[in-house]
């Protein structure tokens, strides 16, 4: 008993280290139906999201309305579909955001000279003692409702923590024995730059951006369900969860079905980079 | 702050370095060094964080008297120059910038946040009403996060590749369930359906349940995630195999030995996740249609009345200061060996 115990560990360690063929090939077929989705939605649902059947109004999921409708006898199932792009929208300009003002910190944290790092390095500090939501809702306070602050306030909201992990990233590089050698054989700054600490630090960012991707949405979501988000008319998935909110007691589809796509697309973005980090992490060893 | 303190560590450092043969004062030195940094780095945080909530007041496009004004009327109207003088000295506009801004500082030092646009009252007195219930509410979820998690990994850590993976999948899951959407199936299934718990939780112990098991169950995935590693990593050292040729029981060596080894990721993390949890509490809040900052916070966000925003900045920020130095000691406890780093 005691030998299989302590020999299991190993074992299973090894086994989840090589991501689990069919959680993978689950998480790709589900990002080509989100891409269908938010590329050609029609293909999906062909009839139109907008369209009222009030006599059908907040009808159960059944063979008529594979998953209900709403108030005004909407489809749920063509409106999801369609609320695909305006959702990953906002999680892929999030993302951008995010990565793109991680980079700025994080690089100058680990590479501007020492007075204005000390700086950055504090301010970051400063950034990631606020919760992503609070950073966000402080943001839509002071930008006003819209898709476009929707997008940039959970980018800056969740930019502190990417920024710690791509000052990291860049240090443990410019600390690698291959850099040394550069330095040794005399090369530019700027050649070492962009040559070795730059791509090397950039890569794991491919995997971090799937998973900033899912986050996003889900931070996104959280502020369309408090009413801070974009307006109801769209089928934004955020919006749809805070209009179906009213009807909590008697249609619960209208607020259960757009969460659980949001934690199916969540939890594929974070399959995909968990995937994309350890590969590439493979590849360095 | 930075600037007074680091040339002190520099010559702390030197002489240190002459001190080789006299161990305990040098020990002595060395964690009164680690606390004075501790607290400086502290002092540092809340200050940026006091000038990030002042940036984003005066941010704010637009002439601030009337911005007052249009908050507490709920739109815009014009006003006459005698009006917007009366409220620029209430909320001392008339001054230069730098001088807001000391004054706010100053202010905070008294614990004044400043005074709400729309209510009139100081956001000392507004989140004060409401903060005890928040705390208590995320005090019980980051609990009860620790008991599901402990239970969790304790029973299916390093226990043969499929239960270990299944306990590993269910970290990742609900790590990744967003609150709102946790909160309403518990409130559908066990309020609505089963009547177990309050629909709309009161400041009771049973309307605690609910909201805060929607807090603690992705809290503990993510937690979870961390612990779950070290301890398989603890389970294969030889202190377990010593433990177990000694003839403690599995349970045993897990709870008493491989526990507090693989506990220090998820200590760290419970300093963070007070903040993050908080801010899960206004969404939690608005689901269970309980009292708390949340409203209060979703309302000034909606009106623009940016003193309250930036108040619950500020006190999270303080919050988040005071937790992670608790973590300090607690890791401290753990772990001694982290006494000098």
């Amino acid at each position: 008993m005691t030998t299989v115990t302590t020999a299991a560990p190993a074992l299973a360690r090894r086994r989840t280290r090589a991501a689990r063929p069919w959680t993978l090939a689950l998480a790709l077929l589900l990002t080509a139906w989100f891409a269908v989705s938010a590329l050609w939605p029609h293909l999906l649902a062909p009839d139109d999201p907008l369209a009222l059947h009030l006599d059908s109004a907040l009808a159960a999921p059944g063979p008529h309305h594979l998953l209900g409708t709403d108030e005004a006898g909407r489809d749920l199932y063509s409106r999801i579909v369609h609320g695909t792009a305006p959702s990953l929208a906002i999680g892929f300009g999030a993302s951008l955001v995010s990565l793109a003002l991680a980079l700025v910190l994080g690089g100058l944290a680990a590479l501007a000279a020492r007075p204005v790092a000390a700086v950055v390095d504090r301010l970051v500090e400063v950034l990631f003692s606020f919760p992503s939501l609070l950073l966000a809702l402080l943001l839509v306070a002071l930008l006003g409702q819209s898709a476009l602050t929707e997008a940039i306030a959970v980018g800056v909201g969740t930019a502190p923590g990417y920024a710690r992990m791509v000052r990291g990233q860049i240090l443990s590089v410019k600390g690698s024995p291959y850099v040394e050698a550069a330095v040794t054989l005399g090369h530019s700054r700027t050649r070492i730059l962009r040559q070795h600490v730059l791509p090397n630090a950039v890569r794991p960012l491919v995997a971090v951006f799937a998973l900033s991707v899912g986050q996003s949405i889900v931070w996104a979501s959280s502020l369309s369900f408090l009413g801070l988000g974009v307006a109801p008319p769209s089928s934004e998935w955020g919006a749809l969860l805070d209009a179906g909110r009213l009807y909590l007691t008697h249609a619960w589809w209208l607020t259960i079905v757009p969460g659980l796509v949001i934690v199916v697309l969540a939890l594929t973005a974070t399959t995909l980079g968990k995937h994309l980090q350890t590969s590439l992490e493979r590849n360095d060893r | 702050m930075t600037l007074t303190s680091s040339p002190d560590g520099a010559a702390g450092a030197t002489l240190d370095a002459g001190l080789e043969q006299a161990p305990p004062s040098r020990r002595a030195r060395s964690v009164a060094r680690r606390v004075a940094g501790r607290l400086v780095g502290a002092v540092v945080v809340l200050w940026g964080a006091a000038t990030v909530a002042f940036l984003a007041q005066v941010a704010l496009p637009g002439d601030r008297a009337t911005i007052i004004f249009n908050t507490r009327a709920g739109q815009p109207i014009e006003r006459t120059a005698q009006e917007l003088a009366a409220v620029n000295a209430q909320y001392g506009l008339q001054h230069p910038v730098l001088v807001q801004y000391l004054d706010y500082l100053a202010g905070l030092l008294h614990g004044d946040l400043g005074r709400s646009y729309q209510q009139y009252r100081p956001v000392t007195q507004i989140l004060g009403e409401q903060i005890g219930l928040t705390i208590v509410l995320t005090l019980a979820a980051i609990a009860l996060a620790w008991v599901v998690m402990v239970v969790w990994v304790t029973l299916t850590a390093g226990r043969g590749p499929r239960t270990s993976a299944f306990g590993a999948a269910a970290d990742t899951v609900t790590a990744a369930l967003p609150h709102y959407w946790l909160g309403i199936l518990l409130l559908l299934l066990f309020a609505q359906r089963l009547g177990w718990f309050p629909v709309i939780s009161d400041g009771g112990p049973v309307g605690l349940v609910l909201p805060a098991l929607t807090l603690a169950v992705p809290l503990a995935g993510f937690m979870g995630q961390a612990t779950r590693t070290e301890f398989e990593r603890a389970l294969e050292q030889p202190f377990v195999v010593s433990a177990r040729t000694r003839g403690s029981g599995d349970l045993g060596v897990r709870l008493r030995h491989v526990l507090r080894h693989s506990a220090l990721p998820a200590v760290t993390l419970s300093g963070w996740a007070l903040g993050a949890t908080i801010s899960g509490a206004v969404v939690v809040e608005s689901v269970f249609t309980r009292r708390g900052i949340g409203s209060v916070l979703v309302g000034a966000v909606n009106s623009q009345d940016l003193p309250i925003v930036t108040g619950v900045v500020v006190l999270v920020a303080a919050l988040y200061v005071v937790a992670n130095l608790v973590v300090d000691l607690v890791h401290h406890l753990l772990d001694p060996r982290t006494e000098t780093s």
